[in-house]
This record gives structure tokens, C-alpha cells and sequence, in this order.
């Protein structure tokens, strides 16, 4: 698998999300786990890369919510979206659902959860799985 | 004396900022370009202008790209020539610094560089949707993040762990408004109270109508030449003694720090190094306030304050007009408006006002050494400028 350096792309961890698992690209020359992951190592420049299931556990760093939406989302304003840091370190932003919006906080524990029915369809490119997160 | 001329500002042009509406980009540039030429007698620009680098975000706008060429016809500049630089929200900011390089590398004598953008006939949605391609697709678009959404995931942090008020952005705007009154060209150019900026609706919490800047029309320019030849054209040069740029991640989620902008504190360094200058010396500064955060962050990214001070600054009116260092003169993006193409330039062109002595109401006294702070996207482009009145 490490060989396979063509597959550490967005494109699979979004291959990935659609079978519910949360996967970073794990540098095997200096350890670096990359979410997105990518082709080359932005710390060392190396270009062999190990799939590692990313823990679905995180704590909340930043957070907004959105009251004037692009296109798209518009029918789901007000929304929350925030910045999270998952068990290990890695940070991940994405959107904050099944909570009244005013009991958000910095600090609060989140999970993953993925999406059963895409959040905001595209018309073309891409057709992208959504993940997301909840209070637990 | 200070750093070492780089390049010299000998003209500048603004077209008026707001909703023109019924003209194209060009057109609007056209008229950035003719104030130029009308402001510098002594130049011939057919004859004189050897190149132009022209800031443009984005092509959706009017589904018209290729604004390197397009711009330098409409300007009377047919041949010479063009390019488009884009970083997003500082693509003049990037253009100016090509200017730099341009005069600075000795092939050029005398350059052209501006920006446009044309962004009021469409519907806000579809501008946020257009602005929003500027943050990374992937990870931040496609999980329904905008650009107000990224300044306030900014400005949450910054709360939190500084303690920074939503009053406190409240003054930013407040000043801006103050100082966009005062400004002709402002596309809104009336005062607001603070109660009215706290009360304003939520854009993207804790941001409110009144912290975001404006989605406007505009284009600018200015005329560069090499130092030693500037006082050919103008008996008020300014030159440029300090340039830095510098990268980021696309993403906000994958910096270090959420309370500051990495690539603005680089992009400073940078400039104040060059120009032999230090924040302390700062007369007045146009710094990017495309959300009042912004402003609080740049204050603190450019060594005006301590990292967590910047609320208090605005607070205090440190920055206003008459305070110890005037920021945003201009009205900033806030009230003279943001067509996301033409900030930097336009942002030069206030300093240039401020220390030739044009800026009328609200000349800063005996203004020296200015500064531009334009940043692109959520901070992966920022550029700094540094000038010296000639
Ligand atoms: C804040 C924002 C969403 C408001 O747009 P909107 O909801 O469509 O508002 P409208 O255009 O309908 O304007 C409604 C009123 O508010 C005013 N208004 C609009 N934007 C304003 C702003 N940013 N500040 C103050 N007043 C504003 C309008 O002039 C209008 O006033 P009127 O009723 O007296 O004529 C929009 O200005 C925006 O997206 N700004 C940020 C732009 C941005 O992100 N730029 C890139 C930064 S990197
Ligand atoms: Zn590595």
C-alpha cells in the first residue's frame, strides 16, 4: 500500500468518508499524519505514505454560525461550523449538527458522524460524502 | 535616511468605489486609469508606460477573464505588456510587488499597476459563493464555510483567548464608517453608532452586518518608475522602500494559530527590514479590514500592540484619525469598500494621498512613512508595502 503514493489524495479520503471512516495519510519517513493527505510530504518531502483510521473523537477549537449561506447551503441557515482537534492532534473543520446552536462551546467534546443524505447537492463535480459532527 | 528607494510612486488613480452599476469591469478601470494620467501632465503614457500588472479575483463575476490585456486596451495602453495577478483578495497587493520587481530589476522605467473588480450585479449568495472559492474547496467549501464564516472562526478564538469584545470589533467599524464619511470616493460614506453596529443582524456569529466589509465596484492604479528618474514626472514622488510577501496553508484548519495571520507577520518582517523602518515609525497605515477581526489582528501581525491587545487599541481610539497611529484613513474595506481585486492599489493610493498631502478631511499631519497590510483568502497571501514621502 505504501507504494500506491498516487492514492493519498482527497479524493479517497472522501472514498473513505462514504464507507463512514475518517483515514489520514501517515508519513512513513517522519511520522507526520496529514489530513488532507497528499502525494508529498510538506514536512520532509517524502513520498511514502501509510493509510491510519483518524480517532472519531476531538475537541472543538473555533466555531461560527452561519447566518448568510452560499447558494447551496442557504436552505440550511443558520448553521454551525466549526474547527476540530481530533485525539491525536489532527485538526478537521466540518459542520456541527444535533445540538441547539446557543449550548455550542469552545472546549466541548464532538464526534464524527457521516451523513445517510448529502447535506447540499452538487450538480457536477463532486459528489462527495459529507462527515460532520455531534455532542457526546 | 530610511531603506533604500525600491521604486517610486509618481501618480495614482481611484475610480469612484460603490454599485456602478451598467459598467463593465474595464470600464470602471478606465476611469482609475484617466485620473492617473490626469494627476502626473508630465507623463506620456502611450510613450511611457512600459507594462502593466493588474489585480482580478475572480472571472465569475461577469464570466470574463484574461483582464491583463482587456484592462490595458481600455486604459489606452493597447501593446504594452499585461498580466493578471491573482491572490485573491490581495491580487493588487500581489501586483504592486510585481511592479517592484519590474522597476527594481532595472528593465522597466516606468509601470502601471492597478486592479478591478465588478461585483454588485450579482446576488449575494452567488458573491459569497464566488468570494468563498478563495478558502481551501475541499475541507472548508464544501462543509458550508464562507468568508465571513472564516473571519468569525477567527474572531471566536481571539475572544477566547484574549477576552477581545464584540464591542470592541464594534469600534473598528464605527472609526472606518467615521473616517469613510470624510471620503468622496467611499462607497458608504455615512457615520454609524456603536449601538447600531452591535445591533445589526449576524452574518456569521459573532460577526454582524456592520463588521463585514462591502461587496463593491471599484478599480485603481498607480504609476511607478525607477527612484532616480521620478522627479521627471512629479515634484512629490513617494517611494516604495519595503516589500514582503509570503504563503500559507489554504486552510485555516491547518494552522498553528487561529489569533493571527503567520503570513502577515512574515510578510511585515519582511518589509520592515527592507525599509529599515520599525512599527513606531508608522504615520498612517491601510491595513485589510475585510472583517473588523481582521483589523484587530493586523494591528497586532504589524507590531502596532501586543498579540491581545489589538481590541484595546481600537478601543482607546488609538487608531483613529487623530490617534497615535491612524489606520484605515480611507474608510478601509469597510466603509470605502472592498471590490476584492482592486484593495491593494487602492490601499497604496490612500497612503500616496496622505504623504504627497491630498488626503483633504482626513490628512494625517505631517504624515512620512505609510504602510499597506493586504491580505488574501483567510491569510495563505499576504503582502506588506512600506513608504517614504519623496
Ligand atoms: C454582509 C453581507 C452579507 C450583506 O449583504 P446582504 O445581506 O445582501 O445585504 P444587502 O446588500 O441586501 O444590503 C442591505 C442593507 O445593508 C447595507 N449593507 C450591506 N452590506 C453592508 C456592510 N457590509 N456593512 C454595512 N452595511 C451594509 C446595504 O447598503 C443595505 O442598506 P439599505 O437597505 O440602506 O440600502 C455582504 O455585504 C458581504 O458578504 N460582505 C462581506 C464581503 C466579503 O466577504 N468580502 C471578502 C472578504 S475577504
Ligand atoms: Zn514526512
Amino acid at each position: 500500500m505504501a507504494e500506491q503514493t498516487q492514492n493519498f489524495t482527497i479524493e479517497q479520503f472522501y472514498k473513505y468518508v462514504g464507507q463512514k471512516k475518517l483515514m489520514g495519510g501517515k508519513c512513513l519517513n517522519c511520522g507526520k499524519v496529514h489530513l488532507p493527505p497528499r502525494p508529498l510530504c510538506d514536512k520532509c518531502l517524502s513520498t511514502k505514505f501509510e493509510w491510519i483510521e483518524l480517532p472519531q473523537t476531538g475537541t472543538l477549537l473555533t466555531y461560527t454560525v452561519i447566518h448568510v449561506a452560499p447558494t447551496q447551503f442557504q436552505h440550511l441557515a443558520p448553521y454551525a461550523v466549526g474547527i476540530v482537534q481530533l485525539e491525536n492532534g489532527v485538526r478537521i473543520p466540518g459542520m456541527i449538527k444535533n445540538t441547539p446552536l446557543d449550548n455550542i462551546r469552545i472546549g466541548m467534546k464532538l464526534k464524527v458522524e457521516f451523513e445517510e443524505t448529502p447535506t447540499a447537492q452538487q450538480q457536477q463535480w463532486p459528489q462527495w460524502p459529507r462527515y460532520y459532527f455531534v455532542p457526546y | 535616511m530610511k531603506g533604500k528607494p525600491l521604486a517610486s510612486i509618481v501618480s495614482a488613480g481611484l475610480s469612484k468605489f460603490g454599485k456602478l452599476e451598467g459598467l463593465y469591469a474595464r470600464e470602471i478601470f478606465a476611469q482609475a486609469a484617466k485620473e492617473a494620467y490626469e494627476r502626473c501632465p508630465r507623463l506620456d503614457p502611450k510613450k511611457d508606460i512600459k507594462a502593466l500588472f493588474i489585480g482580478h479575483m475572480g472571472e465569475s463575476y461577469e464570466h470574463q477573464g484574461h483582464t491583463g490585456a482587456t484592462a490595458a486596451d481600455w486604459a489606452g495602453l493597447l501593446h504594452v505588456p499585461a498580466i493578471r495577478t491573482e491572490a485573491a483578495c490581495s491580487s493588487s497587493g500581489a501586483a504592486l510587488r510585481a511592479a517592484v520587481f519590474a522597476i527594481a530589476s532595472g528593465l522597466c522605467d516606468v509601470v502601471m499597476a492597478g486592479g478591478v473588480e465588478k461585483m454588485t450585479h450579482r446576488s449575494t449568495p452567488e458573491v459569497t459563493e464566488f468570494l468563498a472559492m478563495a478558502s481551501d474547496f475541499p475541507f472548508e467549501q464544501w462543509h458550508g464555510i464562507t468568508f465571513p464564516g472564516l473571519f468569525a472562526l477567527m474572531a471566536t478564538a481571539h475572544m477566547h483567548k484574549y477576552g477581545t469584545t464584540e464591542a470592541q470589533l464594534a469600534h473598528v467599524a464605527v472609526k472606518n464608517h467615521h473616517n469613510g464619511s470624510l471620503n468622496p470616493k467611499a462607497h458608504m460614506q455615512k457615520e454609524i453608532t456603536l449601538e447600531q453596529a452591535l445591533s445589526s443582524r449576524v452574518i456569521a456569529w459573532p460577526l454582524k452586518l456592520f463588521d463585514c466589509s462591502l461587496i463593491t465596484d471599484g478599480a485603481s492604479c498607480l504609476i511607478l518608475t525607477k527612484p532616480e528618474i521620478a522627479k521627471k514626472y512629479t515634484d512629490t514622488p513617494v517611494h516604495i522602500i519595503g516589500t514582503g510577501q509570503a504563503s500559507d496553508t489554504i486552510g485555516l484548519y491547518e494552522r498553528e494559530d487561529f489569533t493571527s495571520l503567520r503570513a502577515a507577520k512574515l510578510a511585515a518582517k519582511q518589509a520592515y527590514e527592507m525599509a529599515d523602518v520599525k512599527p513606531e515609525d508608522i504615520d498612517v497605515a491601510e491595513v485589510h479590514d475585510c472583517f473588523t477581526i481582521a483589523e484587530i489582528i493586523a494591528y497586532e501581525d504589524l507590531g502596532f500592540c501586543k498579540p491581545g491587545e489589538g481590541g484595546r487599541l481600537a478601543e482607546n481610539g488609538e487608531t483613529s484619525l487623530k490617534g497615535r497611529i491612524p489606520v484605515n484613513t480611507s474608510g478601509g474595506l469597510k466603509a470605502k469598500g472592498h471590490p476584492v481585486g482592486a484593495t491593494g492599489t487602492a490601499q497604496a493610493y490612500e497612503i500616496y494621498l496622505q504623504l504627497t498631502g491630498q488626503a483633504d478631511k482626513r490628512q494625517v499631519d505631517d504624515a512620512e512613512i505609510g504602510l499597506t497590510h493586504n491580505v488574501g483568502g483567510s491569510g495563505a497571501t499576504a503582502t506588506v508595502h512600506i513608504y517614504i514621502r519623496g
